[in-house]
């Protein structure tokens, strides 16, 4: 009986899968591993990556972007600009033209009604809104009939495309949230594990900290998608236990962040049951260099401020020389493999604001940066193996946080710029003391008690405006601030502080790209205050058999699942 | 009577007796203890001679070699970055020990002065004891914390990276770890000081700091070296556990604790790398354990001779 049933259901699914290759859910079944879990599918309620990720499967924004990092219209018909009238002369509305047709997985219509709402909702000044930030200087949220939503700005915003973007900022359905404004937010659990979206997927169970379970949205835009009638996604583990269930066991069809050692992947994949992806988004790992004297010797509250200039590397030949000893494919190809590229930019994307021509730095230049010493007077003349000059010795502290790779990073370039005569004294810091800002310790990386220091940093979306922003003077950190403050270097430049103001008020995106580029090569290639290593990618692996996978770091991994198929 | 015993007495040629002499004997009878000092001298010496007979740097980057397999140029083979694994299993081992056995001695020196002085002078025991609890309830990684933070500055400067950063490290473990033995040592000097013969000792005058040196110290030796060797062991590991937080040497200084600590994430790779520094400690700590477990025996007259 059992076994008649089983080859009449065989027969049938034979019969069926030519016909079925275009439906919604033929499919069957993908597994996703996150190896953090996801414990919430609001974003607004959560910052957390993985949170915003699992809810980017079934809540879905007005635009979003694609892997190159452009804007889509996502639920709207194109994206508004200054040139279709979609952002006004003055720059401080935005209009955007909802698709038509589209519906709720609940079957009930989608409308600008539920755009409205979902900014109420994170605006409300009673809810702690994850989000908020998104919605900076929004002055009002209208929708003048159901299928347009404009969007007010207090003043002119050069970039309007913060709210209702990307994975950050999906659109909720009013119906469901409706009495959960402000401080009920938290309450209204059952809205907040299964919201209803337009998403590819709709949530069947929601177990938070470990499994969700979904299903096909019976109402999804696209007839024929998504290809998947079910899905599993797993949350927690490891990185490398989610990895090796993608590439060496196959029990996974895709893995998110799967940031191991090269070889070690290497090993996994040996199993051939997976590929592995990359992108590239904005994530750089630099040395930044004091441009004040960190001596201990000098009182507290004068170290590392503005009081006393740096006195060796306040020389830019010093600066270069250091930067030309560096062979960055090296460090990349034993840090990060494959998500890993060498870079001189400090914006190494996207396309639009990345500085193309600035790939002087990439060749170890050791001749190069020792003549560069010798023209700034920086000689070996006791003969110890040190440079000195004027009896004073270059002798360099280096500092980073605790992390195997950087610490791999530390004693190679400790053996480059030892050969170039320079002495230098590692020192690694905890992660949490180093990042912690806290103005107490000595070891933060605002205060900077050291020569040259090594991190990552990157900047959240596509604008890169904030984040150079933060190289002005007044935001070095200094005791008056408390030790906080972007401008980790100190490097001050009138000129820099007047472009990054013409940058806050220029709305046309050719040329914002233009001055991003310029600022940054001010900070790189012509003053090399920070010397840029390697360009961090994204690594995420998925199966053989799964395809139309798109990694794309401007935006949800997700962004794309209801595309995804299986690979026959 | 007296004039045979006498004439017994002196009929052995050999020299006259020595206390140490049969505190060896007795030691060399006790195989697991030959057999730890035999380890202990053969670690000792090849992390002292051994640089110079392998006179590779432990901390040269080698792009070229990077995670060899033993060869002729490399007999232990090289780590991620092509750094020479004898060369830096050496260097480590140098600073381990060096750190293990100088912080088990201050250690010691603070356990036992403050142990004895609680045990004997009734006076000083309650405020003694009571400091004694006071530094077991401190939380120890947030003290060495503080410790770091305040002094690596100012000993680095004053004595360089290394040494300085060795003091701290030696004065940081060792002023944290010293009561344990402080407790022994007070119970077994409590018990001592009411039997006879201290008893007759101070009868016939004897001063208290002949007394403690004379009779108390010699008869609390036993569990003072227990927890000595106990305490090596604990050193070097706290001493790991430290420069993986980032608060001991400098990263590219190479200790044992350092070297299994780095070669964790290649486990499953590489297992030597994380096997060798693994067996060296281990070694190290129990041949030192059992050195102690053979001192013990020898130092107690009670069992000396049987």
């Amino acid at each position: 009986m059992k076994l008649m049933t089983l080859l009449l259901g065989a027969g049938a699914t034979l019969a069926l899968a030519p016909a079925a290759m275009a439906e919604r859910g033929a499919d069957g079944h993908v597994n996703v591993i996150y190896s953090q879990a996801p414990s919430i599918l609001n974003p607004y309620l959560s910052s957390g990556t993985k949170d915003i990720e699992a809810a980017s499967l079934i809540i879905e924004p007005l635009i979003r972007y694609d892997e190159t990092g452009q804007i889509l219209p996502w639920l709207v018909e194109e994206v508004p600009t200054l040139e279709n009238g979609g952002v006004s002369e003055d720059l401080t509305t935005i209009t955007y033209k909802i698709k038509p047709g589209l519906k709720w997985s609940d079957g009930t219509d989608f409308t600008a009604e539920d755009a409205v709402f979902t900014a109420e909702y994170c605006m409300h000044p009673e809810g702690g809104c994850a989000q908020l930030a998104k919605f900076e200087g929004v002055a009002s949220v209208t929708a003048p009939d159901p299928l347009t939503v404009v969007v007010t700005f207090e003043a002119p915003k050069p970039f309007p495309y913060g709210p209702f973007s990307g994975g950050q900022s999906p659109i909720i359905q009013k119906a469901q949230f409706a009495d959960c404004l402000g401080a009920r937010a938290p309450e209204c659990t059952d809205a907040n594990f299964m919201p209803i979206g337009t998403g590819g997927f709709k949530v069947d169970e929601f177990r938070p900290n470990d499994v969700i379970t979904l299903s096909a949205n019976p109402e999804y835009r696209d007839p024929a998608k998504p290809a998947f009638a079910t899905m599993t996604f797993k949350g927690g583990g490891d990185a490398a236990a989610a990895a090796r269930a993608v590439l060496e066991t196959g029990e996974f069809d895709y893995a998110w962040n799967t940031q191991l050692a090269p070889e070690v992947l290497e090993e996994m994949m040996k199993g051939g049951k997976g590929t592995l992806v990359n992108a590239f988004g904005t994530l750089v790992e630099r040395i930044e260099i004091n441009m004040t004297d960190p001596s201990p010797d000098l009182p507290e509250g004068e170290r590392s401020t503005a009081m006393h200039p740096h006195p060796i590397l306040s020389d830019i030949r010093v600066r270069t020389a250091l930067s030309k000893a560096i062979d960055r494919q090296l460090l990349s190809d034993i840090g990060y493999g494959e998500a890993g590229r060498p870079t001189c930019n400090l914006v190494p994307a996207p396309a639009m604001f990345a500085s193309t021509d600035n790939t002087g730095c990439i060749p170890q230049d050791m001749e190069g940066a020792k003549a560069l010493l010798d023209e700034a007077g920086w000689t070996d003349t006791d003969g110890d193996g040190v440079r000195d000059k004027d009896g004073m010795k270059f002798s360099m502290v280096y500092q980073t946080s605790t992390n195997a790779v950087r610490q791999d990073f530390q004693a190679i370039i400790k053996q480059w710029w030892e050969e170039l005569g320079v002495e230098v004294e590692l020192k690694n810091v905890d992660g949490s003391v180093f990042f912690g800002g806290d103005p107490g310790s000595p070891d933060t990386f605002q205060k900077f008690y050291a020569d040259v220091e090594m991190y990552a940093n990157n900047f959240d979306g596509t604008d890169p405006e904030s984040y150079l922003a933060m190289y002005t003077c007044d935001k070095a950190p200094k005791p008056e601030t408390q030790w906080q403050g972007e401008n980790i270097n100190r490097f001050c430049d009138p000129a820099y502080d007047a472009l990054v103001a013409e940058l806050g008020q220029t709305g046309e995106l050719e040329k914002r790209g233009e001055i991003a580029r310029k600022l940054n090569d001010m900070l790189t290639k012509e003053s090399m205050v920070i010397i840029p290593l390697v360009d961090r990618g994204r690594l995420s692996a998925h199966a053989n058999t799964l395809g139309g996978v798109v990694l794309n770091t401007w935006d949800s991994e997700l962004w794309n699942a209801a595309d995804w198929y299986r690979i026959k | 009577m007296t004039d045979t015993n006498l004439v017994t007495a002196a009929a052995p040629a050999e020299a006259p007796s020595n206390q140490w002499r049969d505190v060896w004997r007795q030691f060399r009878s006790h195989r697991g203890a030959m057999l730890g000092l035999i380890v202990f001298a053969a670690i000792l010496g090849s992390v002292i001679l051994g640089p110079f007979i392998w006179s590779m740097d432990a901390t040269f980057v080698d792009m070229r070699a990077r995670n060899q397999g033993p060869s002729g140029a490399h007999p232990l083979g090289t780590d991620q970055l092509g750094r020479d694994m004898l060369a830096r299993l050496m260097a480590g081992g140098k600073v381990s020990i060096a750190v293990g056995m100088t912080a088990m001695g201050l250690s010691i020196f603070l356990g036992t002065v403050i142990g004895i002085s609680a045990g004997f002078f009734r006076r000083l025991d309650g405020v003694l004891m009571r400091l004694t609890d006071l530094f077991l309830a401190l939380p120890l990684l947030p003290l060495l914390l503080v410790m770091v933070m305040l002094f690596r500055e100012p000993l680095s400067k004053r004595f360089g990276p290394e040494t300085g950063i060795f003091l701290l490290i030696v004065v940081a473990i060792g002023v944290t770890s010293w009561m344990q033995t402080a407790r022994i040592v007070r119970g077994e000097v409590l018990a001592l000081k009411e039997r006879e013969f201290v008893l007759a000792a101070r009868s016939i005058g004897t001063s208290p700091f002949k007394m403690i040196v004379r009779h108390i110290l010699p008869n609390v030796l036993s569990p003072i070296m227990v927890s000595a060797t106990l305490g090596i062991a604990s050193a070097i590991i706290t001493e790991s556990a430290l420069s993986f937080l980032g608060l001991g040497f400098p990263p590219d200084f190479p200790t044992w604790g350092r070297l299994l600590f780095d070669a964790v994430d290649q486990i499953q790779l590489y297992p030597m790398r994380v096997i060798l520094p693994g067996i060296a400690i281990s070694l190290t700590v129990l041949s030192v354990n059992y050195i102690g477990d053979g001192l013990r025996d020898a130092l107690d007259p009670r069992i000396r001779g049987r």
